[in-house]
């Protein structure tokens, strides 16, 4: 049976190309397959990375081809490294970065750890709460501009529905301390289903068997959590954290459609500095200079991740 | 004592059941709210869509519908009297507005665009994937840890840094605004969590069977296409799901890089505007048709969601 199997697939293959691949061994073959997923890399990342280096030592304009390129040396990175507003944007980015990995980390872990108890239903209300991860930041965060009107927006209208604040005083979009916030929600409200659902993998393989011995011990609920389900939990909240980490650091689509940066640059990450610098005033040669910095940053952050990753992966 | 009340020791009582499903439940359906707000949005008419307070019940229409297919221009009432009869619903509602039909808008266009794009990177990401992740998987590859790594960092580079300097590259080649251009793009991005997954996929098959397959006169090739690639199949089949989504959701690229010819609709649905300021049903209804396909894929791929997501580090 097996054996007449195997030869109907060999007789399925060509023979002009049998012929020709036999010959071929395994190195050879290694190279063959890989080679063309790295040449890929090399003209869409790699090359456009050593010509954004090039053009960060420039005073290039995109906006102006046919201008003489002058050379500027490291003059791009000591203006950004001097330059206030780029600092700005950095304290901006960090500040959404912790409050949404804060938030996105305690709710997504509570939420998991309820899950985990495995009441009826909970596979299907689970599905239920993935779904806002999986839908574009964009479209959706558009969405979200609705929902923040004042007065006819829903989200406007519950807040004051509970607060009891005039819903024409909900500005969340246009009031300087609010702006930020309205991105952070919408960011928690898309992400946190994404930390719970790591966590949740995390409190799935802990073995129950420990609990039991816990259990035996007389360990009480609350020094079971702190000494066996958060340490043993903590490299799949770290990946979390990490993979959110880089993510948010990147942050734009929401933004960008949110607030565009604003009120003034109340709401401007790194990346809505970077479009404004790049695509609005075409400071080509000084944008560049500045994505070269974020690279190294985000490459360190890589690395820091790898690491983790790999830690989980032993367990 | 028996072992099933052993088990019964840690189980988590009834009660504290009965609390956490409550507030799963309260989470669920409060996280839902915006996404059936979309969808009832899209069929309410642009006065019922911004009426104080918020109406929750409304008579449906498909005003936005047709109001997101369609361009309108105002028209005076005498010149719409003198056209004749209305054809079809969208025609009648239109005049009601006293507007006529101008044309079609580009809605369907940049959803055709968003199409062609997702599902051509999707394939060419998922091709170079599968054939590199079986490289990493099965051969010897020199410096295999630091190419991983590499075709893993491509992915964290900021998509607006990356996009400065393509945009000139796309400017020099003749690839700006053109849906080669953005495919070429989506495969390098996407390419890069194909290899992870599949290469996690793809470990997990016993190397026995391509080597009972040698054994039995197959070349390795002939291995890899007979049996690697059948076992495989699931694995494949949710990287794919997994580049299809990103590529379909991406907005930052497609927000610099197109501007009319390929433009998707991530960065087309923001801009539709009716009189006086966003057509917010007409917006719904683009935003509704835009993430069916995604709903449908999610409940799909509940099972591996948590692998895609973490780039194949967590599996179960």
């Amino acid at each position: 049976m097996l054996n007449r199997t195997a030869e109907n697939v060999a007789r399925a293959t060509p023979e002009p190309l049998a012929r020709k691949v036999r010959g071929i061994s395994d190195k050879g073959l290694a190279w063959l397959f890989i080679s063309p997923t790295i040449l890929l890399l090399l003209a869409i990342n790699i090359f456009p990375l050593f010509w954004a280096i090039y053009l960060s030592f420039t005073n290039y304009r995109a906006n102006r081809p046919n201008e003489v390129v002058k050379n500027l040396g490291f003059a791009n990175y000591q203006r950004i490294l001097g330059d206030k507003d780029i600092w700005i944007a950095m304290q901006t980015t960090a500040h959404f970065v912790f409050w949404t990995i804060l938030l996105q980390t305690l709710i997504g872990f509570t939420l998991a750890w309820l899950i985990d108890r495995k009441f009826r239903g909970h596979a299907f209300w689970t599905t239920i709460i993935l779904v806002p991860m999986m839908l574009s930041p964009a479209v959706v965060g558009n969405f979200w501009r609705f929902l923040y009107e004042p007065q006819i927006g829903l989200f406007a209208y519950a807040i004051s529905f509970v607060t009891r604040i005039p819903p024409t005083d909900i500005q969340m979009l246009s009031n300087v301390s609010l702006a930020p916030w309205s991105i952070i929600i919408v960011d928690t409200w898309m992400w946190t289903p994404y930390v719970m659902l790591i966590c949740l993998a995390g409190l799935r393989s802990i073995p129950e068997y420990i609990y039991e011995a816990a259990e035996v011990d007389r360990a009480s609920n609350w020094r079971q959590f702190w000494s066996i389900t958060l340490p043993m939990a903590l490299p799949f909240i770290m990946l979390a954290v990490l993979f959110r980490g880089i993510e948010n650091f990147k942050m734009f689509d929401m933004v960008n459609l949110l607030t565009g940066g604003g009120p003034g640059s109340t709401t401007e990450v790194a990346s809505i500095t970077l479009k404004r610098q790049a695509f609005e005033s075409w400071r080509t040669g000084y944008s560049s200079a500045f994505a070269i910095i974020l690279f190294v940053a985000v490459f360190g952050l890589a690395n820091i991740y790898v690491k983790a990753l790999n830690k989980v992966k032993q367990r | 004592m028996s072992l099933t009340t052993a088990h019964s020791v840690v189980a988590p009582s009834a009660n504290s059941k009965r609390i956490a499903g409550t507030i799963i439940v309260l989470y669920a359906l409060i996280s839902i709210v915006p996404l059936l707000w979309i969808f009832a949005t899209s069929f309410k008419t642009p006065p019922d869509s911004i009426a104080y307070p918020p109406k929750i019940l409304f008579q449906p229409s498909l005003e936005g519908y047709c109001n997101l297919f369609t361009t309108r221009t105002r028209q005076t009432p005498d010149y719409i009297n003198s056209l004749g009869p209305a054809t079809g619903f969208c025609d009648e509602t239109t005049r009601k507005r006293n507007m006529v039909i101008a044309g079609p808008s580009n809605f369907l266009p940049r959803f055709v665009n968003s199409l062609i794009i997702a599902f051509g990177s999707t394939f060419c990401a998922v091709f170079l994937g599968t054939l590199s992740a079986y490289g990493f998987s099965r051969f010897k590859v020199p410096l295999a840890d630091d190419l991983l790594f590499f075709i893993l960092s491509t992915r964290f580079m900021p998509p607006i840094a990356v996009a400065i300097p393509i945009y000139l590259m796309y400017r020099e080649l003749g690839l700006s605004d053109t849906a080669l251009g953005m495919i070429l793009l989506y495969t390098a991005v996407n390419v890069s969590l194909a290899v992870w997954l599949l290469k996690g996929f793809i470990d997990e098959i016993p190397r026995e069977y391509e080597e009972a397959a040698m054994i039995d006169g197959y070349t390795r090739l002939q291995a890899f296409w007979r049996t690697v690639l059948p076992q495989a199949t699931t694995g494949i089949a949710a990287t794919a799901i997994f580049c299809l989504i990103f590529a379909w959701n991406e907005y930052a690229f497609a927000a610099l890089l197109t501007s009319g010819t390929a433009q998707t609709a991530p960065p087309f649905i923001p801009t539709i505007i009716g009189e006086g300021g966003q057509d917010w049903p007409a917006v719904a209804a683009g935003t509704t048709i835009f993430l069916v396909p995604i709903l449908v894929f999610t409940i799909l791929l509940r099972k591996q969601l948590l692998r895609g997501i973490t780039f194949g580090a967590v599996r179960k």
